[in-house]
């Protein structure tokens, strides 16, 4: 069977996702999602050509909260189960590139 | 270089955080400068089963903005999952919109020259969440929660700027804007309002038109940096093109952070296919229909704009165009300067009391003028007193600033502090012929005209200031002056 996802892919999404794989990772991973996008695909077999895509699935719109602050967690307890912290923040690995969202 | 016939091609990317009292999808408090990591929730810090619920308030001032930037507002809008892997944002995801933003389509105005109006172009603006902060702390970092989560509009402009003071002009309009209707509070030094500028110039050279590299420019945290980073830029790309050639192409778009002490941009290192953001709907936040009857309520909440405002100052009421600016500044104060108008009010005389005394007075208290409350037909018939002279431009300052502090109306005040101006002529007239038979030197300067006239004349309108404390009508004692030294 031919793959639908090779460990090529599998490298640039797992780089994307900051996951470290194993060469026996990626192998498995890639045969895995091939099966995946396989079952999917039967989708294709249906007619669609008078259906609208979809943005949400349930098909509710305008759910919305008013803008009132509630209480927070507070410092102490959003750090609690941190793998790292000082007190004041969570500490993570250096991180090299500045950026913004 | 003289010769090289060159434009700049400048579009701004703009983060405007909007001015709710809670996040865009929780209910933790937005608040500048609170202890670290304080302001948050399983929401925001992205913990599984946590679920998301849009602010109303916060999607109403995105709505709000859009038509203010003359944008198309969708009627039906949704968000997007944006794959972003910083530890900033807990959710390994930016909640964002990707391809039906809630505005389209707009412009903004700024004024070039006095009169001289400029459009540029808004393609989209868009309602997203903002990121917490990462701070660098040697071979570790340390990360903010609180941010996460507040709500953002991105504005994406076309590329219509050709200048650093175009860029400026254009960040300046759109502060006053925002605040005007307010939805932000704006203040580019709290963050609350990031320009990204990307440049690029348009070079001709022997008749063949060339473009520069596209550059985003980071790291500008002032009205000055804003212009003087794309002027710099601006000359770094023609430099840079005399020298290698390099022209834009696919891929060679770079991001250069604004070193404000040095005065230029440098590249800042980014990793190879970094970026992918990967897209797709968000499935627990259900999409927005904006209904008619709901669009119109949003669209009665918006007003007059500054600069609409400002150039209609300076038609209809004759105000120059630096008093035209002061005034519409703020909304509250120029709605203030329009009712007492109505009241009764003539225009520069208000406006005097309003940008003269009563900034003054705003600036020591350290707020905007209408914030006093004086109501306006007291500053009309204060504005009026002093035009059919009852009282003089220096009482007209006391009693405003008496007005500041109590409710009291202008004329009691101006009776209270003895203030009315004496305009009995009879009464003035006694005055006036002391102040000549006490001093005969100075009416006898007068009267021999020449250099020294004009000096004692002043010097014996004085002295009938000075002994009615100064309460005498100067109009009515020249004239009593004048006829006794002819």
């Amino acid at each position: 069977m031919s793959k639908k996802i090779d460990a090529q892919q599998v490298k640039k999404v797992a780089m994307l996702s900051r996951l470290d794989l194993s060469d026996a990772e990626i192998e498995r991973f890639a045969s895995q999602l091939s099966e995946i996008v396989t079952y999917v695909e039967k989708m294709n077999e249906l007619d669609t050509e008078k259906v609208e895509p979809m943005a949400h699935c349930l098909g509710i719109t305008n759910r919305f909260g008013e803008d009132r602050p509630a209480e927070s967690l507070g410092t102490e307890k959003a750090l609690a189960n941190a793998p790292d912290h000082d007190g004041q923040f969570f500490i993570v690995p250096r991180i090299l590139e500045e950026n913004s969202a | 270089m003289a010769k090289l016939k060159y434009k700049g091609l400048i579009g701004l990317e703009i983060h405007v955080q909007l001015a709710t009292a809670s996040k865009l999808f929780c209910r933790c408090a937005v608040e500048f400068a609170a202890e670290p990591n304080s302001r948050v929730c399983p929401g925001c810090l992205g913990m599984p089963g946590s679920m998301p619920v849009m602010n109303k308030q916060a999607l109403e001032r995105a709505i709000l903005a859009g038509l203010a930037l003359n944008c198309n507002i969708a009627e039906f809008t949704k968000w997007d999952h944006k794959s972003y892997f910083y530890p900033d944002l807990p959710n390994n995801y930016q909640i964002s919109q990707y391809d039906i933003p809630v505005a389209a389509d707009g412009y903004i105005e700024i004024e070039t020259q006095p009169g001289q109006i400029k459009r540029v172009r808004i393609r989209r603006a868009h309602l997203e969440e903002d990121a917490g902060k990462n701070m660098h702390a040697g071979n570790y970092s340390q990360v903010d929660i609180n941010r996460a989560g507040t709500p953002l509009i991105e504005i994406v402009t076309e590329p219509d700027m050709s200048t650093g003071a175009e860029v400026r002009a254009v960040a300046i309009e759109l502060q006053r804007i925002v605040r005007y209707l307010g939805v932000s509070e704006a203040d580019m030094q709290k963050g609350q309002m990031r320009f990204e500028p990307n440049i690029n110039v348009i070079i001709e050279q022997n008749g063949d038109e060339f473009r520069t590299p596209i550059a985003e420019i980071k790291n500008l945290n002032s009205f000055r940096a804003i212009q003087g980073s794309v002027d710099y830029e601006i000359e770094r790309q023609i430099e840079q093109f005399l020298e290698s050639g390099t022209v834009m192409e696919m891929g060679n778009k770079s991001t250069r952070g604004w070193d404000d002490s040095r005065q230029v941009t440098v590249l800042q290192r980014e990793k190879e296919e970094a970026h992918d953001y990967r897209c797709f709907p968000v499935q627990n936040i259900p999409p927005v229909k904006v209904t008619p009857q709901w669009f119109d309520e949003i669209r009665g909440r918006l007003c007059e704009l500054p600069l609409s405002r400002q150039r209609r100052y300076t038609q209809q009421y004759g105000l120059s165009d630096y008093d035209a600016r002061v005034l519409t500044a703020e909304r509250g104060v120029a709605e203030l300067f329009e009712a007492a108008l109505k009241a009764g009010g003539d225009a520069k005389r208000v406006c005097n009391l309003i940008t003269q005394a009563g900034m003054k007075l705003a600036k020591e208290a350290q707020i905007n003028f209408d914030e006093f409350g004086i109501k306006p037909d007291k500053l009309a018939v204060l504005a009026t007193m002093i035009d059919e002279g009852t009282v003089n431009a220096s009482a007209g300052d006391k009693i405003l600033t008496k007005m500041t502090q109590s409710e009291a109306s202008p004329d009691k005040i101006a009776e209270d502090e003895n203030l009315i101006q004496k305009s009995d002529e009879s009464e003035l007239e006694a005055v006036v012929d002391q102040s000549l038979a006490e001093n005969p030197q100075a009416v006898e300067e007068v009267k021999a005209g020449g250099k020294k006239s004009k000096k004692a004349r002043g010097f014996l309108l004085g002295q009938v200031m000075q002994k009615t404390k100064g309460q005498a009508n100067p109009k009515v004692v020249s004239a009593i002056l004048g006829r006794k030294l002819e």
